[in-house]
């Protein structure tokens, strides 16, 4: 990890500069909604990602409150509630549509949003000792963007989805479900909504791209680069060559819809296979996008809490390119049971195992980085090492499920929705948590409380894994994904799954205490909280950091070697 | 397995005396649609409302598919045997820690290649990494270990940890690879069966056996109790394939996606509308197996069961008759059946594809053949 402590006295000199003349902070309708200031916009997509959080996982609430027990208890009064026409098709149909719109929020308007426009955003320009990214206001429209494709989202709940209101077609949207299966509006909100996030995603991609390529400070050589950095450079990457195959997809789906055409409809000569490959092409990078940003975060976690530079930091560096490469040649994986040819399936289950070589070297190179460490278990470090494991146990189901063989078994029952929640629910999420503690005095310039903190990730931990663990039973007994109702074997470990969501509740419950006490009467947060181990850029500013940052750029040591003792002679 | 087997008989005797009761009802569907609200009341949106809003559906392409042979179809319905009730832990989940037990020569294969091949891989490396970050948490916290080390590099073991999952993998490749292409060789096969989703129910038709086509529908949760299956899973009319035979199956669909899957089988097909995939499975031991639609198809996804009764060839030839169908040369599980029957003809290009036959000849290639099915989806519900 690049070496930046000791240039620390020089930036701070330069903040007392800009506390005279750069830090005027605008009015606050032209600093909040006509933004251009990165630190702004990542504040900004922070609480947006809170919030559609909040909806999303309420969602998921409402979902395990149905399936607690066999039979269906509450569907059609919440059916009722959201205006659906009356019967039971509605109501059933409102079970697909909570499906859907669970997915749809938290893969596009929670997680991508929280990585990358918020703490991308905020980090980014920061650790490679820029200014501000390149496009500042090009930042802005990639924020409000956002905002509308949500609203449209959440509009599509309201409208007719065919035989309900809503969306139902899954966060999928196969075709011909999502085309001749669903008529009304509600489906082309959805659609719009996507091309309006994925639109905002590419702008925020070549924001990044760009930023990360021109705007390094003096010094700062790629091979220098922090890792987190570098996890959002080939996520900039994934995005902009992933996203436009998915506009593509959806812009067909809508003229399928619409216009008459018959892209994935058989009758008229389509496919609805293609809209799948088309789909995976886009949603396997997509999970990468959504893990890759994570990944750097606890790369910085790890090393700044256990003192240590990071381990094989070009390994790790290189470890995302890979996986980032190789992640969009396996996106026939989500599709064995289509029926591809034999040949076809054998590639796929061969190219999707080799993904396992680069995650483990990044698994590997976390450890190697504690061996040896002198760690600190504060909250960050916690979330980070419970990151560590939850994402290993995701990963090896990820390589049961990579057999096309065994797959046939697995696709669709809720072995594969154990796995990726796994790796985004307790993998993306507790990255997501692990930075939010480590950055959190940074942002906000005030200490979290670390009783709450440690007391969240304990109690959230264990829900989780109550939540999520049974599900690979129920799906190696065979229960289907996005059912409202099973047979009365499936009973037991569903209300456990359930018990597990309730505890989960409690723990976002602590997190949100601890915010708010911590910005009303949190300690005042020093520059740097966590000592000699964290070395990246952020930690030489002030807690916030000023509202402008490196109007004199700073200038990285060429000397500086990976890995060099970091510690003043006298302690050596 | 073969002790249960007599309690099987037992079993299906005694469904046998409740089918023409559960038929009958079936048939009269009109009569449970009125009755059904105050039947339903402790169950408001549950197996009730689909089974008997999909009934008059279900009446019209039974109706359609019969007549050739029997004109009197609707009488016939009623009075198709049922051989087989449901046998506890087989071919119906249960909420064990495991797989579904097997009854395919691939299921046992799979079975093996998950429990006894991944499983110990999986389970060892957490367990690794969990005692590596125990370890570290013991040996390297703050006060065990004040002074960190210095080292950010070491190639060998970066070396080592690059191999070893190499290795690991390459160990995983090659049985996954074995079961795949036993998946696709395909043997001759004795019994055609083309399966159709539709939204929300299953039909099945017959090629080799006259062509006549079965729709099935799920039960009712006071029908599925009348006959002692288990809730969410019986159906009015199965799915019957004689044992020991080699069932071929070729799924589509006439409106969106649905997967045609039966856990106990190893077997998970979609059924996607214009296309003929086509899979296979040969199971020895009498029964009735489970399972359920695997793709999501619109609101009644969750009410569209899979039932698949495995039976003797006396028994199948019986029910074949029973449904107005044929048997050639009085053997349902004979090849020549498929050989001779004209209906078979479309889909003999398929048959028994070699393991690595490669694109060209891949389960899906003849969507041509399935024009029929996506011509009319139910759009607008």
């Amino acid at each position: 990890m690049t070496d930046t402590t000791a240039n620390a006295h020089f930036f701070q000199k330069e903040e007392h500069h800009e506390h005279h003349g750069a830090d005027h902070k605008p009015g606050f309708f032209a600093r909040w909604f006509l933004s251009t200031n990165h630190k702004d916009i990542g504040t900004l997509y922070l609480i947006f990602a809170i919030t559609a959080g909040i909806i999303g996982g309420g969602i998921s609430g409402l979902m395990r409150a149905e399936l607690a027990h066999p039979g269906i208890q509450y569907l059609p009064m919440w059916a009722h509630f959201f205006g659906a026409p009356a019967g039971n098709d509605a109501a059933l149909h409102f079970w697909n549509v909570m499906v859907t719109a669970h997915g749809l929020i938290m893969v596009f308007f929670m997680v991508m949003p929280a990585m990358i426009g918020g703490f991308g955003n905020w980090f980014v320009p920061i650790m490679i000792g820029a200014p501000d990214m390149a496009f500042p206001r090009m930042n802005n429209v990639s924020f409000w963007l956002i905002v509308p494709a949500f609203t449209l989202l959440l509009g599509s709940l309201f409208v007719s989805g065919g035989t309900g209101n809503g969306a139902g077609t899954g966060w999928t949207l196969y075709a011909p479900l999502s085309t001749s299966g669903s008529a009304g509006p509600s489906v082309d909100m959805a659609i719009l909504a996507l091309h309006l996030a994925g639109a905002s995603s590419i702008l925020g991609a070549v924001n990044f791209i760009t930023t990360i390529f021109n705007m390094r400070a003096p010094g700062m050589t790629l091979h220098k680069m922090p890792l987190f950095a570098w996890s959002v450079l080939v996520t900039a990457f994934l995005l902009l060559l992933a996203l436009p195959v998915l506009a593509a997809a959806i812009t067909m789906l809508l003229t399928d819809r619409n216009f008459g055409t018959t892209f994935f409809d058989a009758s008229g000569g389509g496919d609805p296979i293609l809209y799948q490959h088309l789909f995976w092409f886009f949603g396997h990078p997509e999970v990468y996008i959504m893990i890759l940003p994570g990944f750097g975060m606890v790369s910085h976690i790890i090393s700044t809490f256990s003192k240590k530079p990071i381990f094989g930091y070009l390994g790790m560096a290189y470890a995302m390119v890979a996986i980032g490469v190789v992640g969009f040649v396996v996106w026939a994986h989500h599709m064995y049971t289509t029926g591809l040819d034999v040949n076809t399936k054998m590639y796929f289950t061969a190219a999707t195992m080799v993904i396992a070589v680069p995650t483990g070297i990044k698994i590997f190179s976390w450890i190697a980085t504690m061996w040896g460490g002198s760690i600190s278990f504060k909250t960050p470090m916690v979330w980070a090492m419970g990151f560590i494991f939850m994402f290993t146990v995701g990963g090896v189901t990820g390589v049961v499920l990579a057999n096309g063989g065994i797959d046939n078994y697995f696709q669709d029952t809720y072995y594969v929705v154990a796995h990726f929640h796994y790796v985004l629910s307790l993998g993306a999420v507790f990255s997501l948590f692990a930075g939010f503690y480590y950055w959190f005095p940074k942002m906000s310039g005030k200490m979290y409380n670390e009783f709450l903190g440690q007391a969240h990730f304990w109690v959230f931990f264990a829900g989780v894994n109550l939540l999520f663990f049974p599900m690979h039973f129920l799906g190696a007994q065979g229960m289907p994904r996005r059912y409202p109702d099973y047979p009365n074997a499936f009973a037991k470990w569903n209300a456990v799954a359930s018990h597990g969501y309730e505890v989960m509740t409690i723990g976002m419950a602590i997190f949100f205490v601890n915010i708010i006490w911590s910005l009303i009467a949190g300690k005042k947060a020093p520059a740097n909280p966590w000592g000699e181990g964290a070395t990246t850029l952020e930690w030489t500013l002030s807690s916030p950091p000023p509202y402008h940052q490196f109007e004199t750029l700073p200038i990285i040591d060429a000397e500086d070697l990976h890995g060099r003792d970091r510690r003043p002679p006298d302690r050596v | 397995m073969k002790s249960v087997k007599t309690v099987l008989i037992a079993a299906g005797l005694a469904a046998l005396t409740l089918a023409g009761t559960a038929s009958a009802q079936t048939a009269a569907a009109p009569s449970i649609v009125t009755a059904s609200p105050a039947a339903t009341a402790t169950a408001p949106g549950s197996g009730q409302s689909p089974a008997t809003v999909a009934a008059p559906d279900a009446a019209a392409p039974a109706a359609g598919a019969a007549p050739a042979t029997q004109p009197a179809a609707a009488a016939a319905k009623a009075t198709i045997p049922e051989f087989y009730g449901p046998t506890a832990g087989i071919g119906q989940p249960t909420d064990k820690i495991a797989l579904q037990a097997q009854v395919t020569d691939l299921g046992h294969q799979a079975e093996w290649f998950h429990n006894d091949v991944l499983m110990p891989i999986i389970v060892i490396i957490c367990l690794f990494v969990l005692a590596l970050l125990a370890w570290v948490t013991v040996r390297y916290n703050r006060r065990a270990n004040p002074v960190p080390s210095r080292t950010s590099h070491n190639t060998l073991i970066e070396i080592v940890w690059t191999v070893a999952p190499v290795l690991i993998l390459l160990a995983i490749a090659v049985p996954s690879i074995k079961l795949l292409a036993a998946q696709y060789s395909i043997p001759k096969p004795d019994i055609t069966v083309k399966v159709i989703g539709h939204q929300w129910y299953w039909s099945y038709q017959y090629p080799d056996n006259g062509d006549f086509e079965v729709v099935s529908n799920i039960l009712t949760e006071d029908q599925d109790k009348a006959k002692g299956e288990p809730r969410q899973l019986g159906v009015d009319n199965r799915m019957v394939v004689p044992a020991g035979a080699v069932v071929k199956i070729i799924t589509t669909s006439d409106d969106v996606i649905h997967s045609f899957a039966v856990p106990a089988f190893w077997l998970k097909m979609d059924a996607v509308p214009g296309r003929l995939n086509e899979t296979w499975f040969k199971v020895d031991r009498p029964g009735l197996y489970y399972g359920q639609c695997s793709e999501l198809c619109g609101a009644r996804h969750g009410y569209m069961p899979i039932a698949v009764e495995v039976v003797t060839k006396d028994q199948f030839a019986q029910w074949v008759a029973a449904n107005g169908g044929t048997i050639g040369h009085g053997k349902p599980a004979s090849s020549d059946a498929t050989a001779n029957s004209p209906i078979s003809n479309p889909t003999a290009t398929t048959t028994a594809p070699t393991p690595m036959a490669g694109a060209a000849s891949t389960p899906t290639e003849n969507a041509t053949a399935a024009a029929k099915p996506a011509a009319q989806p139910a759009t607008t519900n």
